[in-house]
């Protein structure tokens, strides 16, 4: 079936197109060049509305073990939000934590078709696969949780070359069925099951005589050497701490200039200014990212509400608990790979760290230039819920809302942020281009993201609305691989994404010491361990996308 | 005749994954690193293939339609059992969310214990590499352990090779309520284990004042149900000297009015422990017959654990109200459901009310059900997916053998499909 979408205003910075009037053509799921004798059998009269390709979360924990453990932890969230089923979409819950049906739902009915899970640890990503592959309309992929597994710290306590590291990244991206690698506060959660509380930049750990700068460089230049498009995602050291941003900028500075993604930086950019010791570095921040090119980053916005926050981030997450809003919470150390954390938090305007955190984060916003180089994430749910986007792009894109909000928080708070002599507003280019070109181009997706003939149909339609959030909340239509999956910020159809994964080479004989390695001291044969694409495409629902090295 | 080796197990909880299963046509024969556990559970002799409705064989599409038929109607069916793997439990969520079912799994009166705690204070737990490679002390509380689990001494205490530990067999193992059945516990130099015997429903009031000592709050008794106060002080003292202690218990045994409020206990326990410069973890054992996984699978999928009902068209928890026995006594339901794949004894509750049963081949009955639909098991008759009793590890199961019974998905799939 051709389909076409007239006369709408287009924004596609992949292709350099800023709010230009265009025709697009679907067929076959697929957007093709305007055909010269087929016969358009369905056509949508888009005047006067906004067209984008449909929107890419590239950090959202919406599969894995952590999330569901932040799910059995929190009935009395969901409780505040059933959903009910209907004869085309299934019953689950919503808000913090919301059931895989209805986040795949809601992110559709913002205009979103695809997520991707940033936290795959090695042994637990076949539960991530499993979630995932029941969110029904998005794509999605993950990013292979390394750096606090034994097995690369034994490595580089035997002193292993670079190549051996490569082979055992790109032997687990394979196993795991990743996009890329992740690290979370990196050598943190291992040095944590040694009893160590904290993890500086160059802080040994105790064990292994390793530091997170010796993990970050190995880890960010196999990422690079093996061809994987997404550099290095990574979660740094003293998460939450204030003056963690001298932290973030050491990071910076040390990774000498190999592409390293820095995710949620917000809560790595404290200073310890000021009466109550906590600051904004987020000026500091965003000057390095503007001068480093080799450096991108996710902001991880906070918003006020209730929320809860689930990181890999044992180590952290222990010390924070003292935060629990409800008083409950979870860690776990996990199979010498890896652990969590799950700690509910209510961030809350009236509170001092609560309001200058949600300023950081938008200053961070407003002060990085290069829009290619930030995406648009609240850490789904560690900052806020996903569904809050549409209210974050308002603050984005409306500074007399922005300062309209600015004055209800905090008195305190409000005097240490220069958030309001900041006149910067995004226009609808920089939003299209954090939530759907740049993300596409960072993760590597060769044809998402873009409008241009090729690229698959994943299509989203707003009415333009001054009221930038009620614009975003309710697109007019959504379509997802060419099918119309939403009309109105309602699902009218559904359909099973795919799985986005990279298969970089690795030397074979790379098993030799791993199979001995499992043999002696994990619980599960090599062979039982690695993920078969059966397991993704057996069910006649999931399929997997491979997509080239670098 | 084949053999199949680096099979793992969906029976055992513990994920033991290099068990060598030789396949003769339909009959399995364990032959490597069987256990008590295991062996009968793969070696279950297959009988029924074919469905039947009210006793008599049918085929499979009209046993189907008569089930579709039963549920059509009714106002609020059960779903019970709930054993069975991954693709298994979408399917029995995707019908209960059609039929507006309770979903009930068998085995959750006792993980209520676990998840009344979790919902309420929260833990800090652990996964058996962990165990395997890090822990010094075990604490066995309540629990048989090695009659839950006959191999987890040898694969994760006394394993040869660990990473940390320099001399596993010198690790320390203590009982505290119940004692152990048999000798899996001693360490292959011949240390025992400490055992600390009381009445399991007294172990509430042991485990408080074990949590009180490690708070050094002070205790005035010098025995509590039967054992000194100051055993227990040894037990805290070696708790807080451990460098990675493991504190262990099975919520289904400990089978006494609020027993969450021990597992709470020793959960806030652990907490106060790993405050006061050392490591300390939680290790729930379950894993049985599919009960983690219909919980992870619920989860994902509602938000709640199993024992969800879905009458008012969205998922509503209650760990009491959802209960089988509670719904049948009170005449709530109007018919059953019992999905059990991996257990041919687990047979569900006897009713008059209309019965259908997707079960593990070679399931007998007092009361022949309205409808028996024979499927095949995970990890035996198809491949799947089930979780260990650690809950983050889904193992992969294989297909051992063709049998032709149809996995639990296919069957609960096509009655939702005939609704």
């Amino acid at each position: 079936m051709l389909i076409k979408l007239t006369g709408g205003t287009v924004y596609d910075p992949a292709c350099g197109i800023d709010g230009q009037l265009q025709d697009i053509y679907i067929k076959d799921g697929r957007i093709v060049a305007k055909p010269t004798d087929a016969v358009v059998e369905k056509e949508y009269d888009l005047k006067g509305k906004v067209v984008m390709s449909g929107a890419i979360d590239m950090h959202t924990h919406i599969g894995g073990g952590k999330g569901n453990i932040a799910r059995t932890l929190l009935p009395e969230d969901h409780r505040q939000d059933p959903v009910h089923r209907s004869d085309i979409t299934r019953s689950g819950c919503g808000h913090a934590m919301p059931s895989t049906f209805v986040t795949g739902y809601r992110y559709a009915e913002m205009g979103y078709t695809a997520g991707f899970e940033p936290a795959l640890l090695p042994i637990n990503a076949r539960q991530a696969h499993m979630e995932m592959a029941d969110i029904p309309i998005l794509d999605k992929g993950g990013y292979v949780m390394l750096g606090s597994d034994d097995y690369l710290l034994r490595m580089l306590t035997a002193k292993k070359d670079q190549k051996a590291i490569n082979d055992y990244v790109a032997w687990t991206m394979q196993s795991a069925k990743a996009i890329g690698v992740k690290v979370v506060n990196p050598g943190g959660i291992n040095a944590f099951k040694f009893n160590q509380r904290k993890l500086d930049l160059d802080e040994q750990n105790n064990h292994y005589g390793v530091t997170p700068r010796d993990i970050l460089q190995v880890l960010a230049t196999a990422v690079k050497e093996i061809g994987v498009s997404h550099p290095l995602h990574v979660h740094g050291c003293n998460l939450g701490v204030p003056g963690n941003v001298q932290t973030t900028l050491d990071t910076i500075q040390g990774i000498g200039g190999l592409p390293m993604h820095l995710t949620h930086i917000q809560f790595h950019s404290y200073g310890t200014e000021g009466d109550f010791k906590f600051s904004s570095g987020a000026a500091q921040i965003a000057e390095a990212i503007n001068r480093n090119k080799n450096i991108t980053i996710d902001v991880g916005q906070i918003l006020f509400g209730q929320t809860v926050t689930a990181s890999g981030d044992s180590m952290r997450q222990h010390a924070n608990h003292k935060h629990a809003s409800p008083n409950k919470w979870v860690t776990m150390d996990i199979e010498c790979d890896a652990g969590c954390g799950v700690v509910p938090f209510k961030y809350k305007d009236q509170n001092f760290v609560n309001a200058l955190q949600w300023a950081i984060g938008l200053e961070t916003f407003l002060l990085v230039n290069d829009p290619w180089r930030i995406f648009l994430t609240t850490d789904h749910p560690n900052g806020a819920p996903f569904t809050s986007y549409p209210h974050l792009i308002r603050l984005l894109m409306d500074r007399s809302f922005r300062n309209d909000v600015l004055s209800t928080i905090h008195p305190e708070a409000q005097k240490m942020t220069t958030l309001a002599s900041i006149e910067r507003e995004y226009t609808l280019q920089e939003i299209a281009i954090m939530t759907r070109a740049g993300a596409a181009r960072l993760i590597g997706l060769k044809d998402r993201g873009g409008l241009s003939a090729g690229n698959w149909a994943d299509i989203t339609v707003y009415t333009d609305n001054a009221d930038r959030q009620t614009m975003f909340e309710k697109p007019d239509y959504v379509f997802k691989d060419g099918q119309l999956v939403v009309v109105d910020g309602k699902v009218v159809s559904t359909k099973w994404g795919t799985t986005h994964v990279v298969r970089p080479d690795f030397d074979p004989s790379v098993e030799k010491g791993l199979k001995d390695y499992f043999d002696r001291y994990l619980t599960m044969k090599l062979g039982n361990f690695k993920i078969s694409d059966d397991e993704i495409t057996e069910d006649g629902r999931g399929s997997i996308t491979v997509h080239p090295t670098v | 005749m084949t053999e199949i080796t680096e099979v793992p197990s969906p029976f055992c909880g513990i994920g033991t994954d290099d068990l060598t299963i030789r396949v003769d046509g339909v009959l399995l024969k364990v032959i490597e690193n069987g256990c008590a556990v295991n062996t009968p559970a793969f070696e279950q002799p297959m009988t029924d293939i074919s469905a039947r409705v009210a006793g008599q064989e049918v085929s499979l599409e009209v046993a189907v339609a008569k089930a579709a038929e039963l549920l059509k109607d009714t106002k609020l069916p059960l779903i019970g059992g709930c054993a069975t793997d991954v693709n298994g439990m979408r399917g029995l969520l995707a019908l209960a969310d059609r039929s507006g079912a309770v979903v009930d799994n068998m085995n959750f009166t006792g993980a209520r214990n676990n998840f009344l705690a979790l919902q309420d204070s929260g833990w800090m737990n652990t996964t058996l590499a962990e165990v395997k490679n890090r822990c010094d002390l075990l604490l066995v509380v309540g629990t048989d352990l090695e009659g839950f689990a006959p191999r987890f001494f040898e694969r994760y205490l006394w394993n040869k090779a660990s990473m940390f530990i320099e001399d596993t067999s010198e690790r320390e193992v203590i009982y505290l309520g119940r004692a152990p059945s048999g000798e899996a516990s001693t360490s292959p130099k011949g240390k025992k284990a400490q055992v600390f015997p009381c009445a399991i429903e007294d172990l509430a009031e042991v485990v408080a004042v074990l949590r009180a000592l490690i708070k050094k709050q002070p205790i005035r008794a010098t025995s509590v149900a039967g054992i000194a106060v100051a055993d227990l002080q040894l037990i805290a003292d070696k708790l807080k000297a451990a460098t990675y202690g493991v504190v262990t218990w099975a919520a289904g045994a400990l089978a006494y009015r609020q027993a969450e409020l021990t597992v709470q206990t020793l959960s806030e326990m652990v907490k106060d422990l790993n405050n006061q410069n050392t490591r300390c973890s939680g290790l729930p054992l379950a894993g049985k017959e599919g009960d983690q996984t219909a919980n992870q699978v619920c989860g994902w999928t509602t938000g709640y654990p199993a024992r969800t009902r879905f009458s008012r068209g969205y998922p509503e928890y209650d760990p009491f109200l959802n209960e089988t026995k509670t719904l049948l006594d009170n005449d709530e339901v109007d018919a059953l459901v019992w999905v059990q794949a991996f257990n041919v004894t687990a047979v569900p509750p006897v009713t008059d009310l209309p019965t259908i049963v997707v079960g593990r081949s070679g399931m007998t009955f007092t009361k022949e059900p309205d409808v028996y639909i024979p499927v095949g098991t995970p990890g035996i008759d198809h491949a799947g997916h089930a979780y260990r009793m650690d809950n983050v590890v889904a193992i992969r199961l294989k297909k051992l053998r063709d049998s032709g019974l149809p996995s639990t998905a296919q069957v609960l799939n096509a009655i939702e499909q005939a609704l």
